[in-house]
């Protein structure tokens, strides 16, 4: 017999229905996890950038670039330590990273590794 | 001096292949070729059914006439150059027939397939005819318009990256009041999914005012993506009975501020799809394209246009998405012959592959590519399949597999969401998801009940039906 019928609960009242595209309807990825999504990145050839917001201007489409996109970097460790460095340094906040695919000229990943506290 | 040869008229009746059939030809890049498979009547050769098919979808008619002489017709003739067998199939054989640039309007896909597929087809020589597949020169893709914004600036616009996009046919497809059916987009938006869609029969009968629904629709939209923080949008059919009201109804959408209307290309003329798809250009919209009426069009397998014609002259048309099959839901599709299209629909370059159904290279030149869209009949099971096949670049539209979920549509597109990201996930990771697709959901399943009910509700379902239109790629 199926279940008895459960409420979808989201709120416009309650941060925790906010979203951050894609994997954000999944738990919040182990290190291995992640790294394995940074292995990804590198072995498709993009070029890994990080961008970080304050949870309440996340709508936008434009986030605080970390520095500079990482150009031709293929070194996971180096790129989850950049993950890291921006973390500390911006405590509370979103931060995302990005695979730019030059041939497409589009991004052909986008994923959030740290969640800020959503508002 | 370049001296002409001139002929003595000489009325009557000619064989065809006397005029149209050039082994020796060689094609070039300016040409546009096409491939028929042709079923010949009894007693009809070969070289004249072919020669035939290239006269009648050119410049021949059934006899030889004065004013034939008054111009050079080996300049604008089509002619056949090239016979290949059907393998598995002993009656019939492919044709291919080169038409020369100068026999077509720049930019109008409508005058080129009102030669190829024109008169030709009715013609009494020929049991039946199918035309295969056309390969466009650049000359004549670089002067049409194309997708009005392609994969790129959609994904920009919508703000989605590294996975393929969701959407939902609401349903019932007919009979809902609009402020109902808008209740149902909202529930599917705000439980994850990134687009809705009308049904393609859905224009404005007397139960549902176009307006009324896109009002209710567009309040649907802005309250989850409210909710969410994510971007949302749902096709608004702009399919009209005239081409003023199709208009009126595209401009409220724009005037709403929503992001993306419909319209179905083949009921509704390609003239009239064109004109929508630069009028969504000019003014910021994305077009999603319905395909009513291919299966007339592109089911027989020895008679009309397969689809991967269909596709290309949809992305010259321009349109941002297609719906291209599912391979694995309730419709009809070949994988091999799905993926060519595809294929076809995305890609820059698409190299000869006649594993694939493509029998000539082509050139997209700079035109940007069409999201395909799979829809019909699939859930949350097909969902590692759909990953695999399709790729990021594509829709995958779920209605009875949302809509019909124990708890109801916002719980029904969290089991989608859930599942596409756990499928993704598993990918990028390098795991086999066709393959280990049960592990992988069961996974994700423990952190999602709603995921959980719908495995439980679906977990029976298949389709293995035979499809009626198969490549032909071997004997048998």
């Amino acid at each position: 017999m199926m279940s008895i019928i459960q409420d979808y609960p989201s709120r416009l009242s309650d941060p925790a229905s906010r979203k951050m595209e894609t994997f954000s309807y999944l738990p919040e990825m182990t290190k291995d996890q992640i790294r394995k999504q940074v292995q990804w990145v590198v072995d498709h050839g993009w070029n890994p950038a990080i961008e970080h917001t304050e949870p309440e201007n996340a709508g936008g489409y434009y986030w605080y670039m970390w520095k500079l996109p990482m150009f031709g970097e293929t070194d996971v460790d180096a790129i989850l330590a950049e993950l890291d460095e921006c973390h500390a340094a911006n405590p509370g906040h979103h931060v995302r990273l990005i695979g730019y695919d030059n041939f497409t000229q589009s991004q052909g990943a986008n994923m959030v590794v740290y969640r800020g506290q959503p508002v | 001096m370049n001296v002409q040869s001139p002929k003595k008229y000489d009325a009557g009746v000619k064989e065809y292949r006397s005029t149209y059939w050039e082994p020796q030809y060689s094609v070039k890049e300016t040409d546009v070729l096409a491939v028929f498979k042709v079923i010949p009547q009894d007693g009809v050769p070969r070289e004249e059914a072919a020669a035939a098919v290239a006269a009648e979808s050119s410049t021949g008619t059934w006899t030889t006439v004065w004013t034939d002489l008054l111009t050079d017709l080996d300049h604008y003739k089509g002619r056949a150059y090239r016979i290949e067998d059907v393998p598995g199939q002993d009656e019939a054989f492919y044709a291919f027939v080169a038409y020369p640039a100068d026999l077509f309007e720049e930019g109008s896909v409508v005058n080129v397939f009102t030669s190829l597929v024109g008169n030709v087809f009715g013609f009494k020589a020929v049991r039946s005819l199918r035309l295969e597949d056309v390969r466009f020169p650049i000359w004549f893709v670089k002067t049409c318009f194309g997708p009005p914004h392609g994969i790129q600036v959609e994904r920009d616009k919508m703000d989605k990256y590294g996975r393929p996009m969701l959407g939902c046919t609401i349903k019932p497809k007919l009979g809902l009041s609009a402020k109902n059916y808008g209740r149902a987009v909202y529930e599917c938006l705000r439980g994850g999914l990134d687009f809705t869609k009308d049904d393609e029969n859905v224009n404005s009968q007397p139960f549902m005012r176009w307006r009324d629904r896109f009002l209710f629709c567009q309040e649907a939209i802005e309250k989850s993506q409210a909710e969410t923080g994510e971007r949302k949008g749902h096709y608004m059919n702009v399919t009209a009975p005239t081409v003023e009201e199709m208009f009126k109804r595209a401009e409220f959408a724009k005037e709403l501020g929503t992001p993306i209307i419909m319209s179905d290309y083949l009921t509704l003329g390609w003239a009239a799809h064109n004109s929508l798809s630069k009028w969504c250009r000019d003014n910021g919209l994305l077009l999603h394209v319905h395909r009513a009426m291919h299966a007339v069009i592109d089911r027989n397998p020895n008679h009309g246009i397969n689809f991967r014609v269909l596709a290309k002259l949809l992305r010259l048309l321009g349109g941002d998405h297609l719906h291209s099959g599912t391979v694995v839901g309730k419709l009809e599709g070949d994988r091999n012959a799905t993926l060519g299209w595809i294929n076809l629909m995305r890609d820059k370059f698409i190299k000869e592959d006649r594993s694939m159904g493509i029998f000539f290279d082509q050139d997209w030149g700079s035109m940007p590519g069409v999201f395909p869209v799979a829809s019909g009949g699939i859930h949350v099971w097909h969902m590692p399949a759909l990953v695999a096949i399709f790729g990021n670049d594509s829709v995958l539209q779920f209605g009875g597999g949302t809509l019909g979920h124990p708890w109801g549509n916002a719980a029904g597109a969290a089991a989608n969401r859930v599942a596409l990201e756990a499928c993704v996930q598993a990918r990028n990771e390098g795991r086999e998801i066709e393959k280990e697709g049960k592990d992988i959901l069961m996974a994700a399943a423990n952190h999602s009940p709603e995921l959980k009910a719908a495995m439980e509700t679906w977990k029976e379902i298949k389709f293995e039906f035979d499809t009626v239109d198969k490549l032909d790629v071997q004997h048998r």
